[in-house]
Parts: structure tokens; C-alpha cells; sequence
């Protein structure tokens, strides 16, 4: 039997407060003279209870193959021990899933140390959907998000989870399973997904809307002949109505914070822009006028080429800095994130000597390095030290973030 | 909601909030106007000696759940105090009273402007009191962890006062301005000018009293606090809905900070064969606080704050009622009319030389109900202190004593009633009360053991255990106060 997720609350640490239920926007916590409980079949996992807990107690979590009662929980005097440790991610790293798990440590190996989250991030929930027992989402939106006759598909998708329990923050990824089984007869591995949309939803107060951007994969063989990307094409090929098994969601460090007061800088080529929308959208709707401002430099080939090109241009300036570098735009010189960094060095170099600066990178695999040669020369040219002791540092506190693949 | 009332908080005023300061003039300039007084206040009457210190402090970013506690190193002089209100519920209607239905109100009624101006002083003057009593605990901290959390209190009771101001202000005009004044001007202890409950002018002299006042005292704080949520003048209401988020850390302070002396002083006499709790000689050696004293402190606490209810049969209470300005505990969630026109409560009285239940008319009985409402919420404390004595293996009980032990308002006001509930002669009970209440020497025992403060990362005070996870789940060492950064 497949194991299942509940969420359970410490009585030994709990002070009763009431906090916890009058927060639940569902209704989901009771108690009794005893305890508060939270019921299992109500439970969505949104953990809108999580920070306003005085206590702690309310952030835990079992693995169970059959969900504590009510009056199992009105009767704890502690919490019944754990027979099968759940996804805490201080225990299982940040998928909760092995496979997962091995996909998102490779994303983030070009970090330069442990991974950690913001100070100020909100609690993620990872793993609660596995291979086992995939939340089935339907598309019901399918967008390109680059010019139609650029060379570049890149599409905006947006999965409706209905009512299974998908809650996601900015940062984040989920899994998609591709249809069929590899020629060795078995289940084909999943792919990973950084998620588009903020945590309240491609549109505002709709979390059951999760977006995807995702590039159909096309590449010339060195033999000539074409590879296509098996998942991608198959998502990109979609249409509105169809199913697609998802497992997750993942990622416990690569995350926003919540800070008003923190700078954001987001390095990205491609599709790499993903999480910086959600990140973008949060802060967009949310904190509009927060003293800290967000900082893009983000690559393409053309302009065609970036997605969400369009979208950008009407984001405000006060909100978001853009650089939008070109590599191959007819009659100019190419030019890389990393040049348009160097470039920009001055401003690089005062968001880096401040304390509540985080920069996150995300792209294709490689683009770290000119990326890391940039903040490299930078720190040098304008006193900041050695960088590799400012990026430990700054990785140390949760300031400094990659994911590429 | 509108752009201006969002939940999310603006800080490009000089008092972050999320009521629209920006766009009104007038109040903006008022609570300006008011802040440096505020400010003078703090420094002149806020933690002594530790104005300079970073403290790990959690601040509110926006009053949606995810966004409303961020931690950061902070001066509390620096602190974000603002104005916070819970997000307006749309069709929101007055829930009980004779308005029973009707939208809630946006603005104050003219003929309740009186009576819900005193119900936000009263609130208000609490707020700044303790901060007040409070003032020089830091110099006897047990513990980096503890002299935080007392910070915390202090400021978040700090920005509940502000929370009130804003009212004030906003609402009551002139009347309100000068009220806003009278709750700097007023101070706890003061022969002139003191506090307006009694309960705020007691001393809170060392940390099991600031412990017990977190558990008994601030848990009136909670109980006003939701009475006054369910108001039908909606800012009020929204206001106090976002201050019962602060205040739920309070008891959380208050609550494991006993449970903490508790567990630390059975651990002690288990390690040292005390077989016997009630051997205070004993266990006082042993550096630790015994249990005794503990429940004295307890029937001090709780007697004090059973005060602040007011009279057990009160027609304050039920005008306020039958307006919809104040409700009950939870009211909402209560099967009735709302109404109460033709209810009962059983209320316990002094007649003829004994306590007797009498049935009594609800309206008037509204504060004999929030008190008992409030006596249920403290006895699930006390469950869980004693599930720490009796893990231990100890047969001794902490008790909550009778509502009529120790009062100086409302129906046993100058009778003598001991923690079991018999009616004592005055000779008795002079007799016997150093057996129920802290005495001068159980004072002198508690400041001396708490003399030193205990400022490394890390330790704790040999009288108290640490606790069982940190701050914003921080480890052990944590260093929660720079004290001289």
C-alpha cells in the first residue's frame, strides 16, 4: 500500500493557541480540551499555517499507510514515533523521492557548497506526489512564448490540478512522467520542470494553476539526422484537456524570500526564466512597492528567441531591472550574460557588498562558469575580495543560488 | 479590497502599514506627530540597558500567513512598529447584539462613540503598561534564548499600543488625539498617574513572575482580544484579529517558560533522590525553584488577572453586548440567537456566608463567562506542567485555585476565599495565606537564584531546562542578542 502524507501537530510543544485554526483558510484544524488536530481528509497542504505558529508544533509531518483518526490524535499526549521518516527535508534533501532527488542535486552542483534557503522563505512541501500515486493535471492552456517564426519553441503551459493538492512556492519544480516505457521495458525517468507561476497561481487566487515553460528540444545529430526530445515535444504537443501525470513538488533551497527589503538578482538564459516569472509575478503582486527591487540579465540568441519577450517589456521599471542580452542579432556583436554583467560591474558590485542581496542563476549547463568568471573579475575590480570567500559566504546564508542543466 | 487596504504592508511611509497612510493626510500626520513621543517613551521606559542590542526579532512583512513573520537582527528602538490590520472580509456583518445582521460598521457610530472609545483605552493602556513592569528583567535573563523572547513581547506589545493609537486617531478626532496622550503619560506603578487595571501596577520583579504573567496575564490579553474581534466596529475588529497572531507567542513564552522551571527543578530532585516535592528547604538547595512556590505564584497570577474580568455581573458588559461592540469568546462559532435577551448563566456568589451558583440574566453575566472561558484555556497549561511532574514520577499537583481566591473585584471583593473554595474568617485566612501567596522570604530565595544573568550562546540558568527547539528553528548556540555589536 502506498504510503501517504499527513500532517500532524506536536501536542507536547503546542500551546493551544488557536492560531492554527483560525488561520486554515479550509477549515481543516479542530480540537478538543486536549489537542489540535488536523484532519487528514481536509488537509490540502496549502501551509498557511505554518509561520504564524508561535510554537513549531504545527510543522510536522508522518508517513503513513493509514491516516491517524481525529480521536487517535484528541488522544496523544506526544506525537506516535516515526515509522517511515517523511520528506523532512532536513532528513531527505529536498525531493523527498530518490529519483528526484538525484535530478535536482545535480541541478544545483554548481552552487559551491550545501545548497541553503533564504532566510525568510516560506516552507515548502516536497514529495507529496510520487511515481506511485502521480496528481494527474490537465493542460488547459498552451502558449508559445517566442516568436512564431524564430527557430525557438518555447511554451508557456498552464496544468490545472482541479482539486488534488499541488501547493508550490516561487523556486520550485515538479516532475512530468513521459507517456510509455524506454526500450528496456521500463517506466521512463521524469523530467524536472521549474515551476512559472507563483504560489498563489497563474493567476491570482487560483494555486490549483501551475505554469510550465518548457522548449521543445530539436538537436542536429552529429550524423545529421534530428533528436527530438521525447517529453518536451509530447508536452509541447499538447492540447487543452489533456492529462499529465506529475509527481513532486520538489526544491527546498532555491527559493524566494519573502523579504521586502531583499535585492533579487536573477541570472538566466532560455528556459531558465522560469522561476525568475514566479519570482517576478510574487513580487509583482505582492510587495509592488517593496524597498528592495529585482535585477534580471537574461540571454538569448535573438530577441525572438526570449521568451515572454513581449510580457517583459510591460513589467515596470521601478519593479523589475532588465538587461536583455543578444548572442547572435544580425550585424552586432554577440554578447553573453557574462559581458553584459562585467559591463554592469559598478551595480553588481554595490548590490554584492550589501547584506540583503540574493542572486540566483539558472540556465543551461556551462552557464555558470562565464557567469563565475564575471562575479570573479567584478569582485576583484571593486574591492569585494576574493569571490570564492563572497560566494561561500553568500551560499552559506542562502544568498547565492544555481540551478542548470 | 482596495490598493490602499491590502494585506501587504507599505514601507514607504515612515510607519509601515496597510491601511493607506500614505493617502491620508491627516492621520499620517497625527501618529507622526505622536511617534517621537512614542519613541521618548521607549527609550525612557522600554528594556533597560539594552537599547543597543541586536535581537533576533521577528517583524511583520504583510499580514497574509506566509509574510508575517521574518526574522532579522534588529536595534528595538529600530523596530518596524506599524499599523496592521487583519484583510477586511467582504459583506462582513455585525455577528450578535441588537444590530444582529446588519453590515459592520466602517466608521464609529455616533451613539456608541463613548462607550468604544473606552473599550480601545482600556485595551490600549494595558499594551504599554507591561512593557513598563518588564523593564528590568533583561539584567537577570537566564538565557540569550529567554532575554529574546522578552524582547519580542515587549516590542510586539509596544506595536499593539500603536495598534490602538491608530484607532484613536483615525476615528475619535480630538477626543482621541488627547487619549493617545494620557496612554504615554500614564505609567505602571505611578502614584499620580497609574495604569488603569490593577493588574498593571504590580511589579513583575523577576522571570517566573514574567512567565506567569505571560500565561495568566496575557491570556486575559487574549481573551479581551477575541471578545473584541468580534466587534461590529470592523477596524477594531480587524485589528485585534491581527494582534491575536503576536499574542499567541506571548503564552507560548509564558506557557514553556514555567514548563521549563518546572521540568529543570524535577530533573534536579530526581538527580539529587528528593522523594519529597514539598521539601523546599531541600530542593532549594539544590539551586532550583520547588514546586511549592511554583503553585504560589500561580494562585498570585491568576487571582490578579481574574481582576481584570471586572465584576462577574456587570451592565458595562452587557450595553457593550446588546451595541456590538464586544462579544464573547469566539463568538461566531457559538450555537445561539446571539441576542441573549432571554438566556441564563450560572454565576457563583456570596450569599448568606456561602458560595452559591446563581442563575443570573446572561447579558449582564458576560464577564463571569469570558472568565470562565478564560479559566478553561489556563487549565490546559496546567495539564501539560503537570504531565512534565508526573513524568518524573512525582504525585504533586498544580492547581488553578478557586475564582473566588485573593480578589479585590466583583463578588468575592472583601470576602476570604481559600484555593479549595471554603469562605475562611479574615483571622484564618492572615493565618494561612503565606501557605497560598509568595511571602517575602519566597521573594527574596527567587531574586537571589536569579541574581546573575546567563548571557553566553548556548547556557542556560541552572533553574531553568533549556527548550526544546529554538527560535525560527535555530540551533542550540544560537546567539539571539548581540549585546555588543
Amino acid at each position: 500500500m502506498a504510503l501517504r502524507k499527513q500532517h500532524v501537530i506536536d501536542p507536547e510543544i503546542c500551546i493551544r493557541c488557536n492560531t492554527c485554526e483560525e488561520t486554515c483558510p479550509i477549515g481543516a484544524v479542530t480540537h478538543d480540551d486536549n489537542n489540535y488536530v488536523v484532519d487528514p481528509e481536509k488537509c490540502n497542504f496549502c501551509m498557511d499555517c505554518i509561520h504564524p505558529c508561535p510554537t513549531g508544533a504545527i510543522d510536522n509531518w508522518r508517513m503513513v499507510e493509514r491516516y491517524y483518526t481525529l480521536e487517535e490524535q484528541f488522544s496523544w499526549l506526544e506525537l506516535p514515533p516515526e515509522t517511515v521518516p517523511a520528506a523532512d527535508p532536513a532528513v531527505t534533501g529536498e525531493a523527498g523521492d530518490a529519483e528526484a532527488e538525484r535530478l535536482i542535486a545535480e541541478a544545483h552542483a554548481a552552487t559551491g557548497g550545501r545548497p541553503v534557503a533564504p532566510r525568510g522563505a516560506p516552507s515548502p512541501v516536497v514529495g507529496l506526489h510520487d511515481r506511485t500515486a502521480p496528481a494527474v493535471a490537465r493542460v488547459v492552456g498552451n502558449y508559445r512564448v517566442t516568436a512564431a517564426d524564430s527557430d525557438s519553441d518555447v511554451r508557456h503551459i498552464v496544468l490545472d490540478f482541479g482539486a488534488t493538492p499541488f501547493p508550490v512556492v516561487e523556486g520550485q519544480s515538479l516532475g512530468v512522467i513521459p507517456p510509455g516505457t524506454g526500450p528496456d521495458g521500463r517506466p521512463r525517468p521524469i523530467r524536472l520542470y521549474s515551476i512559472s507561476s507563483p504560489r498563489d497561481g497563474e493567476k491570482p487566487g487560483s494555486p490549483r494553476l501551475v505554469a510550465l515553460t518548457v522548449k521543445r528540444v530539436v538537436a542536429r545529430r552529429p550524423d545529421g539526422s534530428l533528436h527530438r526530445g521525447l517529453c518536451s515535444n509530447w508536452l509541447c504537443d499538447l492540447e487543452r484537456g489533456a492529462e499529465v501525470p506529475v509527481v513532486g513538488p520538489f526544491g527546498t533551497t532555491f527559493l524566494l524570500t519573502d523579504d521586502p527589503a531583499a535585492d533579487i538578482v536573477m541570472i538566466c538564459t532560455g528556459t531558465g526564466s522560469a522561476p525568475f516569472r514566479a519570482f517576478t509575478e510574487r513580487r509583482r503582486r505582492t510587495m509592488r512597492h517593496a524597498p528592495g527591487r529585482l535585477y534580471l540579465f537574461f540571454g538569448a540568441r535573438t530577441p525572438e528567441e526570449l521568451p515572454y519577450f513581449g510580457p517583459l517589456q510591460k513589467v515596470p521599471r521601478d519593479l523589475l531591472h532588465r538587461e536583455l542580452v543578444y548572442s547572435r542579432r544580425p550585424d552586432r556583436p554577440r554578447e553573453y550574460v557574462q559581458d553584459r554583467m562585467r559591463l554592469r560591474g559598478g551595480l553588481l558590485a554595490g548590490l554584492l557588498r550589501r547584506p540583503a542581496t540574493h542572486v540566483y542563476v539558472c540556465g543551461v549547463r556551462g552557464m555558470e562558469a562565464g557567469v563565475e568568471a564575471a562575479f570573479a573579475e567584478i569582485a576583484r575590480s571593486h574591492g569585494l575580495g576574493p569571490w570564492e570567500a563572497l560566494r561561500a559566504r553568500m551560499v552559506a546564508e542562502g544568498r547565492y543560488h544555481v540551478e542548470t542543466w | 479590497m482596495t490598493m490602499t487596504e491590502s494585506i501587504h504592508v507599505d514601507y514607504t511611509t515612515r510607519i509601515p502599514n496597510n491601511v493607506g497612510l500614505a493617502e491620508d493626510a491627516r492621520v499620517r500626520r497625527a501618529l507622526e506627530r505622536w511617534h517621537p513621543g512614542y519613541l521618548d517613551w521607549w527609550m525612557e521606559r522600554g528594556p533597560d540597558g539594552f537599547q543597543q542590542a541586536l535581537v533576533y526579532l521577528r517583524t511583520a512583512v504583510s499580514v497574509d500567513p506566509r509574510g508575517w513573520a521574518v526574522f532579522d537582527f534588529v536595534r528595538m528602538p529600530e523596530y518596524k512598529w506599524g499599523i496592521l490590520l487583519a484583510p477586511k472580509m467582504e459583506g462582513r456583518t455585525i455577528p450578535f447584539g441588537r444590530h444582529r445582521g446588519e453590515p459592520a460598521w466602517q466608521e464609529v457610530p455616533g451613539e456608541y462613540r463613548a462607550m468604544l472609545r473606552r473599550l480601545i483605552v482600556i485595551q490600549g493602556d494595558t499594551e504599554p503598561a507591561s512593557v513598563e513592569q518588564q523593564r528590568h528583567l533583561g539584567k537577570t535573563a537566564p538565557s540569550l534564548y529567554d532575554l529574546r523572547n522578552l524582547f519580542q513581547v515587549n516590542v510586539e506589545e509596544g506595536r499593539h499600543l500603536w495598534a490602538m493609537v491608530y484607532l484613536l486617531f483615525k476615528y475619535f478626532g480630538r477626543d482621541g488625539r488627547d487619549e493617545a496622550e494620557e496612554l504615554l503619560r500614564r505609567q505602571s506603578g505611578s502614584q499620580d498617574a497609574p495604569r488603569m487595571l490593577g493588574a498593571f501596577n504590580e511589579e513583575t520583579p523577576d522571570w517566573l513572575s514574567f512567565f506567569m504573567f505571560t500565561f495568566f496575564t496575557d491570556r486575559d490579553g487574549k481573551m479581551q482580544l477575541e471578545a473584541l474581534a468580534q466587534s461590529g466596529f470592523d477596524p477594531l475588529s480587524r485589528t485585534c484579529r491581527f494582534m491575536l497572531t503576536e499574542e499567541a507567542h506571548h503564552m507560548f513564552v509564558g506557557e514553556t517558560g514555567v514548563g521549563r522551571i518546572i521540568e529543570r527543578t524535577c530533573r534536579a530532585m530526581r538527580e539529587a533522590g528528593v522523594d519529597d516535592p514539598t521539601d523546599v528547604e531541600r530542593v532549594r538547595r539544590l539551586g532550583v525553584i520547588d514546586l511549592p512556590l511554583v503553585q504560589k505564584k500561580m494562585n498570585l497570577h491568576f487571582s490578579l488577572t481574574l481582576d481584570l474580568f471586572g465584576s462577574e455581573i456587570s451592565t458595562n458588559a452587557a450595553n457593550a453586548f446588546e451595541a456590538g461592540l464586544k462579544g464573547r469568546f469566539r463568538e461566531v462559532k457559538i450555537d445561539d440567537d446571539h441576542r441573549l435577551e432571554h438566556d441564563t448563566y450560572p454565576v457563583p456568589r456570596v450569599i448568606d456566608g456561602e458560595i452559591r451558583i446563581e442563575e443570573v440574566p446572561a447579558l449582564t453575566a458576560l464577564n463571569c463567562r469570558l472568565r470562565d472561558d478564560y479559566i478553561r484555556d489556563c487549565q490546559g497549561g496546567v495539564n501539560r506542567w503537570n504531565r512534565i511532574i508526573r513524568k518524573y514520577g512525582y504525585d504533586f499537583e498544580l492547581r488553578l485555585p478557586h475564582p473566588g481566591f485573593h480578589r479585590k473585584i466583583g463578588e468575592f471583593r472583601g470576602h476570604h476565599v481559600s484555593p479549595e473554595g471554603e469562605l475562611l474568617s479574615a483571622e484564618e485566612w492572615m493565618r494561612r495565606r503565606g501557605a497560598w501567596l509568595p511571602d517575602a522570604d519566597d521573594q527574596a530565595f527567587v531574586e537571589e537564584l536569579m541574581a546573575t544573568p546567563e548571557y553566553r550562546p548556548g547556557h542556560y540558568a541552572r533553574w531553568i531546562a533549556p527548550p526544546k527547539s529554538g527560535i525560527d528553528n535555530k540551533p542550540g548556540d544560537f546567539e539571539y542578542v548581540k549585546l555588543h555589536p
